[in-house]
């Protein structure tokens, strides 16, 4: 509920500064297997306490090898990935091959340290596969650096799914666990869980998720629904 | 002087022994931690025979879920509840007091509380605390002259209003009052009307959420339903995540075990069996 | 920097069936300096009642000791040992007097009610306000992170030793993701007939 403050007419009148940034929520989490990615993202759009839209994916599919997840400052998600598009249509034009994985996530990298001193609000995590068909997910800050891991989460949920994918993907403090390949059910299950988590205890993530696995075939999709509170 | 025999009275009301220490700490830009906050949808609406009170059930620390299922239905007296909106402990501790007072009040005069008595005892003390304490509410009841709801504020003013609604949803179960409220509802139009209206606040405020509670007063009775409707399923894991023992490593243990000796069990006569307490 | 990070720790506590386990990590430091790593969040009040007290260090110490006093005397009074939804009330109550001025602590109470014969499990904010919970409580400064660990792992009626792996685990990986906790911790499974404390091994980074 709105607090009302005591003696809010005591204080000295402050210009209301125009903020540019907002944080519009939204979770993205990925994770790479042998010869495939596996890369989520909750649906929900919010500002403060409200919903914008529960059906707005934050996956972006820029080839058939690769998908970007983005999320934070939605305006700047938007900007980011249209021009992150021009910028791979030019290269396809220019060079007659679709831009790697890895090289896109060179490109994405030089692009948002480019915005040094106006970043960019937004939280990335690129997934696909790279030149030699392995699974590859790269994860950014803000300002462009950047590195490639086995998995991530990002966005509003991060801090709760990030030890979680720690323990049930890295093995994080398991003794006798058996280090061996994830398999893509145990991906995808590891995700449509990790998110069901989310939409209990964190406000800003809900609705649905979108699941995008790429492998050598393409790109596949599937929808999985979450609470709606 | 204190001692463990004749231990000091600690004097009634707020203390303030922390908070030079504390205004300190914020000098030093450690700013004061927030406390629960219910981010709540409550709502209230007269119909034909009583009041119909409505909440969700959940608590916000911030952007995280604190509490899932809490109760924010807040018993007053046996003709009163009262739905509770803001600092949670607030909310919880200020109807808990009167409530008490409610019930020394109803021992001294022998009579039903009217609702309006609950009202101005909650003004008082919220006015009293000028806003500091963080209590938003809703208190509904049926006395003698019928079904009163009043919306109370945190700085202790208060509206007697046929239907009104308060928390961060309070916008969204306002829309569906106004679209939808009108005078001499049956009961179960009512229920139906409080619900949808706490729903509005379930789906569209983030801070609200997970069930709904209903409580329907009339004269003589109260039918309090907790969980009137889950509003969300939790989603089904597709995975259980059980350990193999021996996952952990334990670098020593001790295991003191808990040895009932001896059990003693004496009967003693219920309150009813034996001459009542002389409450003239 | 919120006060209730200069210290560090956190306190996580679980229901299981007919048992109920909490555990706290052993860091303290002074914000990312680390100066103990024996620092228990946890306390026994009772021979089967546990609280946990993470937050600011000096407050953690003051508010267990007012607590004990307040204990001790209600023992001595009523003759009788508290029962852990009684020690919930009494720490509220302590708290909300406070409310203008609080304590830095979000206390966990884990215990074995000896009347009803089963766990009992609450957890409450720095001002008092209790929630009684038939899942899992947890404070501390990985808040975030052991919610979403405990949120997965938590399932209804885990025997003691399953219930122990699962705490052991949501609160380890929650940790490791932040700065200011772990540096080892300690589990306690409360059970009817018995108390089990145990060491664990974590990172110490």
């Amino acid at each position: 509920m709105a607090v009302v403050e005591p003696f809010a007419g005591s204080r000295p009148m402050e210009a209301n500064r125009f903020s540019p940034y907002s944080d519009n929520g939204g979770t993205v989490v990925a994770i790479a297997g042998e010869d495939f990615s596996v890369i989520g993202s909750d649906t929900r759009l919010t500002v403060g306490y409200a919903i914008n839209t529960r059906e707005q994916s934050k996956l972006f599919r820029l080839s058939d090898k690769t998908v970007l997840g983005s999320c934070g400052c939605w305006c700047d998600v938007l900007t980011l990935t249209r021009v992150l598009t021009a910028r791979l249509q030019m290269y396809n034009h220019e060079h007659q091959k679709v831009m790697s994985t890895p090289a896109v996530a060179q490109l994405l990298s030089t692009m948002l340290y480019y915005k040094r001193f106006f970043p960019y609000y937004v939280s990335n995590i690129l997934a696909g596969l790279d030149a030699e068909g392995k699974g590859a997910v790269y994860h950014y800050d803000p300002v462009g650096h950047y590195e490639r891991n086995h998995y991530y989460a990002g966005g509003a949920s991060s801090a709760l799914l990030q030890p979680f994918l720690d323990n049930q993907v890295g093995l994080k403090n398991m003794t006798n666990a058996t280090k061996e390949p994830i398999t893509r059910e145990r991906a995808v299950a590891i995700i449509k869980d990790a998110f069901i988590s989310a939409a209990e205890r964190e406000i800003h993530t809900g609705d649905a998720v979108m699941i995008s696995i790429i492998d050598k075939n393409g790109i596949k999709e599937e929808r999985f629904s979450l609470r709606k509170d | 002087m204190a001692s463990v025999l004749c231990p000091e009275v600690t004097p009634p009301g707020f203390s303030f022994e922390n908070h030079q220490r504390n205004a300190f700490l914020v000098k030093k830009g450690f700013p004061a931690p927030k406390a629960t906050k219910t981010g709540t949808t409550i709502v209230g609406a007269v119909f034909r025979d009583g009041v119909v009170l409505g909440a969700d059930t959940r608590a916000t620390e911030n952007t995280i879920v604190a509490s899932k299922n809490c109760q924010k239905i807040h018993y007053m007296a046996p003709n009163m509840y009262c739905c509770g909106a803001g600092t949670a402990a607030d909310t919880e501790f200020t109807t808990a007091a009167i409530s008490s007072q409610l019930e020394l009040h109803r021992l001294n005069t022998g009579r039903v509380v009217p609702v309006v008595t609950a009202n101005m005892m909650l003004r008082q003390m919220l006015f009293r605390y000028q806003g500091h304490i963080g209590a938003a509410l809703i208190l509904g009841g049926v006395d003698n002259a019928g079904p009163h709801l009043y919306n109370i504020y945190p700085h202790g003013s208060s509206d007697n209003l046929p239907y009104c609604t308060m928390g961060s949803g309070s916008l969204a179960a306002m829309a569906v009052f106004e679209s939808r409220w009108k005078p001499n509802m049956s009961e179960e139009e009512a229920k139906v009307l409080v619900r949808d209206a706490v729903a509005a606040g379930v789906f569209n405020d983030l801070a609200s959420g997970n069930n709904i509670d209903v409580c329907v007063l009339k004269k003589g009775t109260v039918d309090f339903i907790r969980p009137y409707q889950v509003a969300n399923e939790k989603g089904q894991r597709i995975n259980t995540y059980k350990y193999k023992k021996g996952t952990t490593v334990v670098l020593n243990q001790r295991v003191i075990p808990i040895v009932v000796e001896e059990e003693v069990v004496r009967k003693v006569p219920g309150p009813d069996s034996e001459e009542s307490m002389d409450t003239s | 920097m919120s006060i209730m990070e200069y210290n560090g720790g956190c306190v996580l506590a679980m229901r299981g069936k007919d048992c109920v386990a909490i555990a706290s990590d052993l860091r303290f430091g002074v914000q990312g300096m680390t100066i103990a790593t024996n620092y228990e969040k946890v306390f026994e009040i009772g021979p089967q009642l546990f609280v946990g007290l993470p937050g600011l260090a000096t407050d953690t110490e003051t508010v267990l000791q007012r607590l004990k006093l307040r204990v001790n005397l209600y023992e001595l009074k009523e003759g009788r040992k508290m029962q852990p939804a009684v020690l919930t009330a009494m720490i509220a109550n302590m708290l909300y007097e406070r409310r203008f001025g609080p304590y830095f602590v979000e206390p966990i109470i884990a215990g074995w009610d000896t009347k009803k014969q089963q766990p009992f499990l609450a957890n409450m904010d720095l001002i008092g306000c209790i929630t009684v919970t038939d899942e899992f409580a947890l404070a501390g400064t990985c808040g975030e992170q052991m919610y979403g660990m405990s949120e997965a792992l938590w399932q209804p009626d885990l025997e003691p030793e399953e219930l122990f792996e699962s705490i052991s685990q949501a609160m380890m990986n929650a940790f490791d993701r932040d700065a200011v906790s772990g540096m080892g911790a300690v589990v306690h499974i409360i059970e009817k007939d018995k108390v089990t404390t145990r060491r664990i091994k974590t990172r110490m980074d």
